[in-house]
């Protein structure tokens, strides 16, 4: 019932992801119903080729759906258009970026992008929100280092205050844990839920961490390539086969 | 602060060489009166006037403009493809030019000195050199998308610039002995090549490059993120790499239909800028890059002005300053 009080904010309607290359189609995951709620961190759980990350991408917007939908506030995500979008939801992705001669702050101050003009130039508003985003995240102390001397952690939570940054209701993450040693990625675990319960945001990550999500997560998708998709807003272990 | 303090610097260094140029030649005029024509023109219609204001101002005009462009389309192709190594001579877009320039000239039977060209002639090359060069460019993108490693790229890269330089000596076979000849004047590459009359056509193209960079400069600093985060903060890909595409290639093809294949500025100047100032944020690094430029084209025309009866070639003065610069970037990221 706890399900009522929460507000929708992303909700995949009889969703058919996969890849289209000219006439031939290859569906990765069919047919799902699942919804994502404000102020909670749902992880996604699955194994490997399981269809986590084309998931994520489609629930993102890099890539349209094959069939169904993805409605963001009532809204189809197809109908929304750069700007627009780029204040609506913010990604970390796995890739990462060599960045020379750039410090963290800089890197947290481009996920204001979507609200600077033309030259890219920050108002008091926007370093305020740069601010914030570094404070959220515990990395004060980071502003000034060159983003290429941090460690893994480190660079995933500046990747993170750049999402916060972006001051979007939403956030994806694509496994941010990956990389990590465990007690960086309970850290970093605990960071989202709290981000999610104190900012109200909408926090989705794919991990593999299952006993770390399954603790610090409240819902969980899982993938499964027979089974299909699965959502639970309690941790029944006995739900994964690994 | 600092980096306003570094522009001033620049800018001095860019007045300063500028000047240095003018009164430097192979032909001996006294500073006396070198500075005489400047203040007040031609006013005898003596042959050093002539020299002082048809030869050498266009051509310090002309070094500084190549310099700036191809220095300013290093650092688009560094950016775009996330490769510190790319560059207009070394990913083959040059050659691209080349081989549009000598198209041109076999077609137009003529030889490649744009001496003897006609308005029209000159506008023919210049967009020979312009479909060359992105066409090779396009074809470096498409590259791109299969290519997902760095490396393959530049490799791809540096192929599709011998493949074009084999057409281009094949046509040379083609060619007259009178056409060969100029053709082999025109790759050695100077900055004297652009005569009086043309230089309003090459400054204003080379100012339409440099405009489209600097109006690039949001969407750069999101592309150092990568093609996927720059996309979810709102950059419009397609749009913004068909702009790089022309940019590059309007600044590549200009310098290079004009002065000749340059090797090496638009590949080591841009870390020379980063070196000054330490930074990746495009607001900065494209006017240091275009200041930076202009420094080095001006250095490397005195450095060509240097023994006192003979004009040095161009290319053979450009890796002195770009070999080690392209080591020190290599030797560095080993560390």
């Amino acid at each position: 019932m706890r399900d009522m009080e929460k507000r929708e904010t992303i909700k995949a309607i009889d969703l058919t992801t996969g890849y289209r290359r000219g006439r031939t189609e290859r569906r990765v995951g069919e047919h799902f119903n699942a919804s994502l709620y404000a102020g909670e961190l749902t992880a996604l759980l699955g194994r490997n080729g399981a269809g986590k990350s084309t998931l994520m991408r489609t629930l993102a917007g890099f890539q349209p759906p094959l069939e169904g939908r993805v409605e963001i506030g009532g809204k189809a995500l197809g109908d929304f258009h750069g700007r627009e979008l780029a204040r609506t939801v913010s990604v970390v992705l796995t890739e990462k970026p060599v960045l020379e001669n750039m410090d963290a702050e800089a890197l947290v101050g481009l996920g204001r992008a979507p609200y600077t003009g033309f030259w890219g130039g920050m108002s008091d508003a926007d370093r305020e929100a740069v601010d914030k985003a570094i404070r959220l995240v515990g990395i004060e102390n980071l502003r000034k280092r060159e983003v290429q001397s941090l460690s893994d952690g480190e660079r995933q939570k500046v990747m993170i205050a750049k999402a916060l940054a972006q001051d979007t209701p939403v956030i994806f993450l694509d496994e941010p844990t990956a990389f990590l040693d465990y007690p960086s990625k309970v850290e970093l675990m605990k960071l989202l839920g709290q981000l999610a319960r104190s900012e109200g945001k909408t926090i989705f990550v794919s991990t593999h961490d299952l006993e770390i999500a399954l603790r610090l997560s409240d819902r969980f998708w899982i993938l499964d390539k027979e089974k299909g998709l699965t959502v639970r807003s309690d941790p029944d272990y006995s739900l994964i086969e690994v | 602060m600092r980096m306003v303090i570094r522009f001033i610097i620049l800018i001095l260094m860019t007045v300063g060489l500028f000047l240095l140029n003018l009164f430097t030649g192979s032909v001996d005029i006294p500073a006396g009166e070198v500075t005489d024509i400047l203040l007040h023109g031609d006013t005898e219609g003596g042959p050093a006037a002539f020299i002082v204001l048809g030869s050498r101002v266009p051509q310090a005009v002309t070094a500084l403009l190549a310099g700036a462009s191809l220095t300013t389309a290093g650092l688009l192709l560094q950016t775009a493809f996330r490769n510190p190594l790319a560059g207009p001579s070394i990913l083959g877009i040059t050659s691209g030019a080349g081989l549009g320039v000598a198209l041109v000239m076999l077609l137009l039977g003529g030889t490649v000195s744009f001496a003897g060209f006609t308005a029209g002639g000159y506008v023919a090359v210049l967009i020979g050199a312009l479909a060359g060069s992105l066409a090779v460019m396009g074809l470096l993108l498409l590259f791109s998308v299969w290519l997902k490693s760095d490396l393959m790229l530049l490799i791809a890269g540096i192929m599709t610039g011998y493949l074009t330089s084999s057409v281009v000596t094949l046509l040379n076979y083609l060619s007259s002995a009178e056409g060969i000849q100029s053709f082999t004047m025109w790759g050695m590459g100077s900055f004297g090549s652009v005569s009086r009359d043309q230089l309003p056509v090459f400054s204003m193209a080379t100012g339409i490059g440099l405009l489209l960079a600097v109006v690039l400069m949001k969407p750069l600093n999101l592309i150092l993120l990568g093609e996927n985060y720059a996309r979810n903060l709102g950059v419009n890909m397609q749009r913004v790499r068909n702009l790089l595409l022309i940019a590059t290639g309007v600044l590549t093809s200009v310098v290079t239909a004009f002065c000749g294949p340059i090797g090496f500025i638009g590949l080591a100047v841009p870390h020379i800028a980063r070196m000054i100032f330490r930074t990746s944020d495009h607001r900065v690094i494209i006017p240091g890059c275009i200041l930076t430029g202009g420094v080095t084209g001006l250095l490397c025309n005195l450095l060509c002005l240097l023994p006192s009866d003979i004009m040095l070639p161009l290319n053979a003065v450009t890796p002195l300053i770009g070999v080690p610069v392209i080591l020190w970037v290599i030797f560095k990221r080993r560390g």
